[in-house]
Formats: C-alpha cells, structure tokens, sequence
C-alpha cells in the first residue's frame, strides 16, 4: 500500500463476489465484449480466405471445423448472446427505464433501482446465452 | 498481535445481555513510514447493539489509542466513518458486529480513497468532484425579490429529489464503484447522484449547465449500471438510480 | 465529438447490428451449417448484392460498436493525456483498418476477382 489513491485495480473491478448479481453482469459484459470483438477481427481475417479460392478456403475451414473449432464457437454463441441480452437490458436502465421512482428512503434502504426486472433481465440472458450455447452444439456436433 | 478488551465490560449490568466475543482485525498503514499495512487483532466482546466504531473506540481506549479513525456524529448523519468492514464499503457507527455474522471482524481504509493513517482517508477528490457539479441552485430569481416571496413545490416535486439531498458525502459509493477502481478521473456516482439531485429540483435553472460538465470523457458515460454504490449507500440515496435518470436528459428520453 | 454523440452511436450501432447478425446467422442455419459453409455456398452469398450490402452494414457497425467499446475500456483502465489521445486514435485506426480489410474481401469476391 501506497500513498497514492489507495485504489483496487483490475482485481477490484473484477472481484464480483461482494454486490451480487449486477456487479457479474458487469464483469460478464466486458468480458464478452473483449471476445466477441477478438472473435470479429479473426472472422474478418478468417473469411478473407475466400480470396484465396477453392483451395484456399477448404484449407482454412478444415482446421476451424474441428471439436476443439466448434467448442470455441460455442463460446462465442453464448459470449454473443449474453451480451446481446445484457445490453438491451443496460440500455434501458441507461434510458430510466425499470430503475424505479425516487421516493422517500426506508429503513433498510433497498435500492429501488436494483429490482427485480433487472435482476430477471441478468438471469434471462444468462439463460439464455445457455440455450443458444446448447442449440449451437446441436447444430455443429449434430451433423 | 492479540489483545483482549470488553465493550460491554462498560456498560450497566443487563439481566438480558448476551456477550460474545469477536476477532478485531485492524489495517494499520503510515504512508510516511511503511512500504505496506499490517492488520493489528484485537478480541473484543460485543453486545448486540455493539457497533464496529464502538469496538475500535474501544481499542482505542484499552489497547492501542494510535489507531487512526476519523468520526463524530456516531449515527450516520456526519459520514465520517466509512471504512471497509469485511471487505465491503461500509459506516462503522451503523454497522452492528450482530449483523456481520461473522466472529472476525476486518476493518480496511476505503479503496479508491488516498490513506491519511490507518482507517483515515483523504476526502479532497470527493469534495473536489462535487463542488465540479455545482452542487447548489442555479436560479437568477431570488426568494428575496420574487414577488412570490418563497419558491412553492408541491409534495410530488419533493419526492423527485429528497432521496438525493439525503447524501451525506462519506464516499461508500465512490469506494464501490468498479469504474472508480481504475478511473482516476472518473466524476463518480457522490457527483453524479448530487447532480441529479439539483437537475430535479424545480426551483433549479442550472440542467444544461450541469448536464455539459457531466457529458465528458470521464463524466457520466463511465457508469455502466453496476448499482454498487446504491448497494452501499447508508442513507438509500441510490445513486445509481439518480445517473441513470440523468443520462436519460442526455439521450433525450426525458426533458 | 461529445462523449454523449459517441455513446449514441455505440447504442445505435449495437441495436442495428443484432438485426443484421441474426439474419446473417440465419442464412447459416437454413441450408445446414456444414453446407452453407462450402466454397460454392459462401461465394454465391457474396455473389449476392443486398446480402453484400448487409456484409458491408454488419463489418462498419460492429467495427464501430466494438472498438468504442475497447476505447470505453481502456480508458478506464489507465488515464493521461498523452495515453488517452493515443487510444482515442489507436482506436479510430483499428476501426478504419478492419472496414478497409473486410470491405477488401467483399468486394473482390463480389466483383469475381477470386
């Protein structure tokens, strides 16, 4: 410890175990968006393949159609999905919408904007993103 | 190092009293001397109306008297004494060992705060970011020459901003924040809730005057809706609910 | 540009390319995913201009939704001026090379250059 500004860093932003479900979605929609994004530049670069014609492209999908190809896709399915789900969610928080009404506080005080829409929102698109990660199985183990 | 005391020792004998025991761990940290904090421990007896600041008031007392703690008013309403409590932001006057539910009780400066001594921190950011947003009405008509006399709200305009005038400044949110743990320059949620606090108040001329100094970079577009610091709060301001109104302004679904 | 224009256009970005991406995501799942990935199936898709121009649509919006989103990050994790400028332009650079290396790949393949 420093005389500086005392400040957690990377470990305190991503330490979510002490608020809850709100502080993972947090965590979660970083983190997906880190990969999702990671995952857009190597499709980009993936797809360009196509340039290189037939044999070109057959090279390149023979080594992402593979298990270990698809689980990564999966992955993506399920990081794309949540993140989808959790930032309607956010972008209506950000609009005022199902943050409650300022009222005045109450012994203990819960706040009105950690409700339970919010909540059923983080959990849905958890659901959800599982859903469409076990579809994706289905689709690319399946064949 | 281990030392014994008794809060309850003090107090009249009480046919109902239930005394239990508790491990008080304390941060010590001198920036001027130490590389890093040291947790000092402490078993302290507690009764179940004992407060954390009641127990280090105590190690003061009995123990140690160089245990740096900053705290007045002893029921929230000065917001002097936010520290971390088991790990999370919280007053030590209003938090009861009772409701830890825990038989060690650690008690940390606030992140995201510079550190005086010990439990003591450094409220000049806070101050600083909330003096920024003008926290005060902005209205060129006076009460004085009105010809009203008085500005009148109606019970409804009141309840659009009383929850946020409860702020007591004492940076449990700002300690929260997840944005705040890395964003030095970060505006915070104490800034922004009291932003939207004076934003909602009828009687205030000042929106877009606020609403320009919060549409930063570092403003408030660096909430993300975490909701930790109304978490926190002690005073149910909800600070999260307050910056999500105030971008709404910002997005134009509210005017 | 004002912080709030930027987020705007990051909410903008984001809810216009969920459409698009389910579409494009679609148009895999209706012939089968192992066969809408053969060589023949991914040129007639680029072959096709209103699916290209859809291509071209999700390539610019998720370029720009996703690096304001790094932006977003990395200034939060490090402040300065110096630092902060650089990831300002770091980032509009990032953007404009992955439009200009996937537009590349659209529109040669759409053209027949293959």
């Amino acid at each position: 410890m420093t005389q500086d500004e005392n400040k957690e860093g990377i470990k305190g932003m991503a330490n979510p175990g002490r608020y809850g479900i709100e502080r993972i979605a947090y965590l979660l929609m970083r983190l997906t968006g880190l990969g999702l994004l990671g995952y857009f530049i190597a499709h980009v670069y993936e797809t360009s393949n196509i340039l290189r014609g037939r044999m070109g492209w057959d090279d390149f999908l023979a080594m992402t159609q593979t298990t270990e190809g698809h689980i990564f896709l999966v992955l993506v399915i399920g990081m794309c999905v949540f993140h989808t789900g959790n930032g309607i969610r956010i972008m209506l928080g950000h609009g005022g919408v199902g943050v409650g009404k300022p009222a005045r506080p109450d012994y203990p005080y819960d706040p009105a904007s950690q409700n339970y829409r919010h909540k059923i929102g983080i959990y849905s698109s958890i659901v959800l993103a599982a859903v469409a990660m076990m579809y994706g199985m289905a689709v690319m183990f399946g064949e | 190092m281990a030392q014994v005391s008794s809060v309850a020792d003090e107090q009249p004998p009480n046919p109902l009293s239930t005394t239990k025991s508790i491990l008080l761990r304390i941060s010590r940290f001198n920036p001027e001397f130490d590389e890093t904090n040291k947790f000092m421990e402490f078993t302290v007896s507690y009764e179940k109306w004992t407060t954390v600041l009641e127990a280090i008031l105590d190690v003061k007392k009995h123990h140690d008297h160089s245990v740096a703690v900053r705290y007045s008013c002893r029921q929230a309403t000065c917001g002097s004494c936010g520290m971390l409590i088991n790990g999370k932001p919280r007053l030590a006057c209003f938090t009861k060992i009772s409701e830890l539910d825990s038989n060690v009780v650690t008690v940390e400066p606030m992140n995201n705060f510079p550190v005086i001594r010990d439990l003591a921190v450094k409220f000049e950011r806070l101050f600083d970011t909330h003096h920024k947003i003008k926290p005060y009405l902005i209205n060129d008509d006076s009460e004085v020459n009105s010809n009203e006399k008085e500005f009148l709200q109606s019970p409804k305009e009141v309840e659009n901003y009383i929850q946020f005038a409860n702020c007591i400044k004492c940076g449990l949110c700002n300690s929260a924040c997840p944005t705040m743990t890395t964003d030095s320059s970060f505006v915070g949620p104490q800034a922004l809730a009291q932003a939207y606090r004076y934003v909602a108040d009828s009687r205030d001329k000042g929106k877009d005057t606020r609403l320009d100094i919060i549409d930063e970079s570092h403003g408030i577009w660096r909430c993300h809706f975490a909701g930790s610091c109304s978490q926190v709060c002690p005073k149910g301001v909800d600070p999260a609910m307050g910056i999500q109104f105030l971008r709404g302004y910002l997005l134009g679904f509210r005017s | 540009m004002k912080e709030s224009t930027i987020m705007k256009i990051h909410y903008g970005t984001a809810l216009a390319s969920v459409g698009l991406v389910a579409v494009h995501i679609l148009m895999r799942l209706t012939t089968g995913f192992s066969d809408s990935l053969s060589y023949e199936n991914v040129l007639a898709n680029y072959r096709s201009v209103p699916y290209v121009i859809m291509l071209e649509l999700i390539l610019i919006l998720l370029a720009v939704h996703g690096f304001n989103g790094l932006r977003v990050i990395l200034l939060e994790l490090k402040q300065g001026r110096v630092y902060e400028k650089a990831v300002s332009y770091g980032v509009v650079i990032g953007m404009i090379v992955l439009i200009g290396y996937g537009s590349r790949t659209i529109i040669m393949t759409n053209m027949g250059m293959v």
